[in-house]
């Protein structure tokens, strides 16, 4: 013991000084078993009341609001919503991409920043990836019944049939089916095989017989050996290599729906990347949004530090600055190329008639709102960020309504020209799938391990052989 | 320890289960749920039991001298009993085989015949511009021909259009020989087989033969 303060001592004279200094990925840190007791307390203790109160309406929306536009739109058909010639995607299409959006955060914390080697993710990535998972779900409901004959899903899919029929390759959309399902897939993936260890702390830690039983199961006789982990990380970087290039891909492909359409508006090289940066910056809004109350009612403030949200407000904020530059490009193209449809487009976003105040809002908060996070003190006061999480949403929502229904309202022909007014139903289905999303992202919080054990062990000084603390013997 | 350890061979059954079950289901569907099962081989009880053998087979009726609008009209009719009596007044006058033709006509009253290849309301088929270009009865209705009471022997499901839409030099005849039946271009078959690659695609050239692949052809 004499010999490993000795050599602790040695560590921090040659440390580099304090503000150089990395923070610890675990504050408070008081070993690793005081850790695992830590990580696992919530999902075993007594259900809150927080939980209760965020659940219930959550679940009626998930179980009765949803499952009511759901089962009017299949048996009436897509008359329901608002959408209609010309604007023939409402707010079907205009979720679909929020949603896959959302989703993008999560996998690039959970697997291009495991890629990098920043430690700091073990602590959120878990409940980054549980948010990919469902709102990939959120996201996959809405083109299936957009098609409006939801029996006929199955003609998206190669599936060889007498009608003769096969799916269009050439098309952007039939990408899409497949960039969502491999996304879906390969996430879902990801996030049960990693929570395999944990899954086998929960078991041994289980008390009762039906909890063992459930964990025994899901963790699939996971004993720990280094043969198994040597599997399991191998497998574990193949993965995050495919997760980080679905974080590009997918949205790509969303935004090559619409850049492959000769619409002004949508027919632009630059939609991919718009798209895929979109989606991250909205993902990251949504992250700020379910850290900054999770981190406090699940007693996680010492595992998810204010280092780590002031990261993730960092990340807000590069992904923000470069929507930023993309929407002055977009202006800037419209006018340099010419085209006076281009250039009547983009006019009518900020100074048309029916949507210009949509075109505004995106602005002020997508542009406006995101630079509050340059100043420190707004990066560490949680209240703040949790505002600009919730703000960011409703400005990305905002710029995917503005781009589908604001180029398509008012195209070529002025006697084509309509409107997009969302009906009830629309606004339902939204609705139900925002409840379908928060009842299963509460359920995840409150029965799984929220946190990776394993992976937060890993990253700390107990769990690193080369450390004194973690038993390294000798001078460092 | 919740488990016993034959559990460890769970996860190599399920595959292996999943596979079995698939493999069955798909079987099923393919063979029993597709139109060459539900469709081949329908042959209702009809009112009056014509035999197609006896008059075009045997006696070389042309098929248009009853269907006679199959040339001008997307519909290819079905003759009234009129068109029998031009024979019948005469021939098997007093045969009870045909008191319902008789009934019919001397009545004015329809015979119940039951359809027996009908294609959904969704689709539009044309009798006159497929003949009109040379292809034959034979090719959706098969050997009628040679059938007693007409069966349904083609499946006409949309893939069965289709193989002719993608492909039409492999089916197209000469216009003057559409209603006969058995009809070759040779009876070697090896030199038939080339008359046709030569002569189809000659024939589709020339006679500007479009066969329409897009959806609004037939689903209008």
């Amino acid at each position: 013991m004499a010999e490993s303060t000795v050599i602790l001592e040695e560590l921090n004279r040659l440390a580099p000084p304090a503000e150089l200094r990395r923070a610890p990925v675990v504050e408070n840190n008081r070993g690793l078993g005081a850790l695992t007791d830590k990580l696992s307390e919530f999902a075993e203790g007594k259900i809150p009341r927080w939980w209760w109160i965020l659940f219930i309406p959550s679940a009626f929306c998930a179980m009765v609001v949803l499952p009511m536009a759901l089962i009017y739109q299949v048996s009436t058909g897509v008359g329901v919503w608002g959408n209609n010639q010309p604007v023939a995607w409402g707010l079907d299409i205009v979720s679909f991409i929020w949603w896959v959006g959302v989703a993008h955060a999560g996998t690039l914390i959970s697997a291009l920043l495991f890629l990098t080697r920043q430690h700091w993710r073990t602590t959120i990535g878990r409940a980054a990836e549980a948010m990919t998972v469902f709102s990939v779900m959120m996201a996959g409901l809405y083109p299936a019944i957009h098609v409006g004959r939801a029996w006929f899903d199955w003609f998206m899919f190669p599936i060889p049939n007498s009608n003769g029929l096969w799916p269009q390759f050439r098309s952007p959309l039939m990408w899409d089916v497949f960039a969502v399902n491999t996304y879906l897939m390969v996430s879902t993936l990801f996030w049960l095989m990693g929570m395999i260890p944990d899954f086998a702390v929960m078991r041994d830690r289980a008390v009762t017989r039906p909890r063992k039983f459930i964990f025994s199961l899901l963790a699939m006789g996971w004993t720990g050996s280094a043969r198994q982990w040597h599997h399991y990380e191998k497998a574990y970087v193949v993965l995050c290599g495919l997760c980080t290039l679905l974080v590009f891909t997918v949205s790509s492909i969303v935004g090559l729906d619409f850049c492959t359409s000769m619409l002004a508006g949508w027919h632009a090289t630059i939609f991919p990347l718009y798209f895929v940066i979109g989606a991250v910056f909205c993902g990251f809004g949504m992250m700020l949004v379910l850290l900054v109350p999770l981190r406090k009612w699940c007693g996680l403030e010492n595992i998810i530090t204010m280092s780590h949200m002031d990261k993730v407000a960092k990340l807000t904020l590069v992904s923000g600055l470069i929507i930023a530059y993309i929407y002055a490009i977009e202006f800037f193209i419209a006018w340099y190329s010419g085209d006076p449809y281009e250039r009547w487009v983009f006019g009518h976003r900020l100074f048309g008639h029916t949507y210009w105040f949509l075109g505004w809002t995106l602005i002020a908060v997508n542009v406006c709102v995101t630079q509050l996070l340059w100043f420190k003190k707004i990066r560490a006061n949680l209240t703040a960020l949790f505002i600009i999480g919730v703000l960011i949403n409703i400005g990305m929502w905002t710029e995917r309504f503005v781009i589908v229904v604001g180029s398509l309202y008012q195209d070529f022909l002025p006697a084509n020209w309509g409107k997009y007014i969302p009906t009830r139903w629309d606004v339902a289905l939204y609705i139900g799938s925002l409840g379908a999303f928060f009842m299963m992202y509460l359920l995840f919080v409150k029965f799984l391990p929220l946190v990776a054990i394993a992976e937060v062990k890993g990253a700390t000084p107990q769990g690193n052989p080369h450390h004194p603390l973690g038993g390294a013997k000798g001078k460092p | 320890m919740i488990f016993p350890k034959w559990t460890n061979q769970i996860p190599f059954l399920i595959p292996i289960g999943l596979a079995l079950v698939g493999g069955a289901v798909a079987a099923g569907v393919t063979v029993y749920c597709t139109p060459k099962n539900t469709r081949v081989g329908y042959q209702p009880v009809q009112p009056v039991p014509f035999s197609h053998a006896v008059h075009a087979g045997q006696l070389g009726v042309d098929c248009r001298y009853c269907h006679s609008t199959v040339e001008k009209s997307w519909f290819s009719s079905i003759p009234a009993a009129s068109t029998c009596m031009n024979c019948h007044s005469l021939i098997l006058k007093d045969d009870p085989r045909l008191a319902l033709v008789r009934e019919s006509f001397t009545n004015n009253t329809p015979i119940p015949w039951v359809q027996v290849h009908i294609v959904p309301d969704y689709v539009y088929f044309n009798h006159s511009v497929h003949v009109a270009r040379g292809f034959s009865c034979v090719e959706c209705h098969g050997r009628v021909d040679q059938m007693d009471e007409v069966h349904h022997a083609k499946s006409l499901s949309m893939s069965f259009c289709l193989d002719c839409h993608r492909n039409p030099a492999a089916f197209i005849r000469p216009p003057g020989k559409v209603t006969d039946l058995g009809w070759q271009w040779s009876t070697n078959a090896a030199e038939a087989a080339k008359l046709q690659e030569v002569n189809g695609k000659n024939f589709v050239h020339d006679w500007r033969v479009e066969s329409l692949q897009s959806c609004s052809a037939c689903h209008r």
